[in-house]
């Protein structure tokens, strides 16, 4: 009551709380609610259901085509990223913002774009399809085409968390050990690495996440053969096209756990890092 | 941290390698179809397995692509080794023939017009029909809410406007003006256009916005089965416009893999009894009569037109009607 009749007090107390009511109605109605409803839905017909659903073997393949798009995109990533990041943080040469900005290009661009791009470039009717066709090399509607575009999507994540880190770092560590008469890769094993490590994570985490998520490039490279280049988040929309929605709900929370486990570990990382 | 990471990795590399080692298989064909026809072929396509085993003495494995007939069409053309197509778009088999990949006199291939089966627009109304929906005048009286696409996105919503508008030239003596009133008359009815026809569906039978879903016959039958207990019921309009389901052999592909034997046979194969079982089972009318009859309470007595009869061709619909600034533009404001 008292709170009430003190006129300076009120807007100093309610604005923040208002704010928080709406900041929690927000993520509630935006993020908690949908991913909720997911697993509900695909759980509503009971857990065999579910399981069966999971099960199916072209759910599985896809379940395992996307884990091995980011088992292959992973490691390339984090070589491409780490070279970047060194080559732009120690060193200066003509052309370093532009191929930084080459390197940030990926996250302006819609991924449809790039799909097109691909098709357009590696086509039957693209620019190299015929010397492709003649050589007997299937980029497109196979597996090479969908890790090339997911690359496309992901490259940017390890570079960019790792880039900054390193130039605040400076160089003077990896200089004393040179000094005392390291050689490059032990260098680089003993004192970049350690530096980096909790950004290189946070950023393959990132580009991870990416890649087993990708939609629209993937979309329109892969020619959505079941079984063979249908990757989950495709097989989710093919699911819910033929009104199978326990199944495009099944494979849906499947790919929200992958989302999940990422975020711990992202979390866990954050933590770590800042520690 | 860092060695358990790898043994993490191998493991799930070598699982994922054990589920995914193919089957042997001595033939092999790849079907590229529409988006929405899964589980159709996952019930033909053993069949056909079975036949040609029989048959020839070969197992043959049909691999399944499913997207929007012009996306895929735009992916044969990229280099997507596809043996068959099975559309729901005469005319993206036409931009395949032009590109080289597919017959030129596809349509007369296959009995038909290389179409084994059709389907037309029809209706889905609420438990009882409340608002007595039997035709397309229904549709235009007032306090009546119709639910279909976008025709601008739509395939499936551009059939419903031409079965519309044919259905109203055909009331008025040919008269356009009254054609356009009519099919104006139905869109302002629309409260929500979503943009394709899941989505209308939805819309219709999870959200329960409107009084009828306007979508294909052979959907009508599965969105009912899918949402049983929310009772819809099929209602098939007097007249409609035929929308055929046309199929052809990519005649580049399958030769140079020596598939197009296996191709053609499992095309012949869609036209024979057990398939068109199947596939009126599905809700799809097929031209065996036969089974038509044995499934004479799926598909009501129709009056058929088609784009040809009532419009002069798809090349002619596109320019007349849904081109930017066509007679679609000038019935549809799009809310």
């Amino acid at each position: 009551m008292n709170a009430m009749t003190s006129g300076s007090a009120r807007p100093g107390r309610h604005v923040p709380l208002l704010l928080i009511a709406l900041a929690i109605t927000l993520t509630a109605v935006v993020v908690a609610v949908p991913l909720v409803y997911i697993l509900w839905r695909a759980l509503s017909e009971g857990f065999a259901v579910f399981a069966q659903n999971i099960l199916a073997p072209d759910t599985l393949h896809a379940i395992w085509l996307t884990t091995l798009v980011a088992v292959i995109t992973l490691p390339v990533n984090l070589a491409v990223g780490i070279a970047a990041a060194w080559l732009i943080a120690r060193f200066t040469f003509p052309g370093r913002k532009a191929l930084l900005t080459l390197i940030e290009l990926p996250f302006s661009i819609s991924p449809i774009i790039a799909g097109v791009c691909y098709l357009l470039l590696y086509g039957r009717q693209g620019l190299l399809g015929p010397a492709l066709a003649e050589a007997d090399v299937t980029v497109l509607f196979a597996l090479p085409g969908i890790v090339m575009v997911t690359l496309f999507v992901t490259s940017p994540f390890v570079t960019r968390e790792v880039l900054p880190l390193m130039q605040a770092q400076g160089s003077e560590q990896e200089q004393a050990a040179l000094t005392l008469g390291a050689t490059g890769w032990q260098v680089f094993r003993r004192v970049t690495l350690p530096n980096i490590r909790w950004a290189l994570l946070y950023g393959a985490v990132l580009a991870t996440a990416r890649a087993v998520g990708e939609f629209g490039a993937v979309s329109v490279v892969s020619g959505a053969i079941r079984g063979q280049t249908n990757t989950l988040p495709l097989q989710v929309e093919l699911l819910f096209n033929d009104l199978n929605t326990v199944g495009a709900f099944a494979a849906a929370s499947t790919l929200t756990v992958i989302a999940l486990i990422v975020l711990v570990v992202k979390t866990l990382v954050e933590g770590r890092a800042r520690t | 941290m860092k060695p358990r990471l790898t043994t993490a990795l191998a493991a799930t590399l070598a699982l994922g390698l054990g589920l995914s080692s193919p089957a042997a298989a001595q033939d092999a064909i790849l079907n590229v179809s529409y988006d929405i026809a899964r589980e159709l072929f996952a019930e033909l396509n053993p069949v056909f397995a079975q036949k040609w085993q029989a048959d020839t003495g070969r197992s043959v494995t049909i691999d399944q692509s499913h997207a929007g007939s012009s996306k895929q069409a735009r992916a044969i053309l990229e280099g997507l080794p596809a043996d068959v197509v099975t559309f729901n778009q005469v005319t993206d088999i036409d931009v395949l023939a032009e590109g080289g990949m597919v017959d030129e006199n596809w349509r007369e291939a296959f009995p038909n017009g290389a179409s084994p089966y059709y389907s037309l627009p029809a209706f889905l109304v609420r438990e009882g029909n409340p608002k007595n929906i039997d035709d397309w005048d229904d549709l235009a009286q007032d306090g009546v809410q119709v639910i279909f696409p976008n025709p601008k996105t739509s395939g499936n919503a551009r059939y419903t406007y031409l079965a519309a508008y044919a259905y109203a030239l055909d009331k008025n003596n040919g008269d356009q003006a009254a054609a356009q009133a009519f099919v104006k008359s139905i869109f302002d009815n629309v409260p929500v256009f979503d943009q394709g026809g899941r989505a209308a569906t939805a819309t219709f039978a999870e959200r329960g916005i409107g009084d009828v879903l306007i979508t294909f016959e052979a959907e009508t039958g599965g969105i009912a089965r899918q949402y049983a207990d929310a009772d819809l019921e099929r209602v098939t309009p007097s007249m409609s416009i035929l929308a055929e389901f046309p199929v052809a052999i990519v005649t580049e592909n399958a030769e140079s893999k020596g598939t197009a034997e296996v191709a053609k046979a499992y095309l012949d194969f869609l036209y024979s009894p057990e398939a068109q079982r199947i596939l009126a089972q599905n809700f799809n009318r097929v031209p065996d009569e036969a089974i038509t009859a044995e499934f004479a309470g799926n598909f009501p007595e129709v009056r058929l037109v088609t784009v040809e009869e009532v419009f002069g061709g798809w090349d002619k619909v596109q320019e007349e009607h849904f081109a930017e600034g066509g007679i679609l533009d000038s019935v549809f404001v799009n809310q």
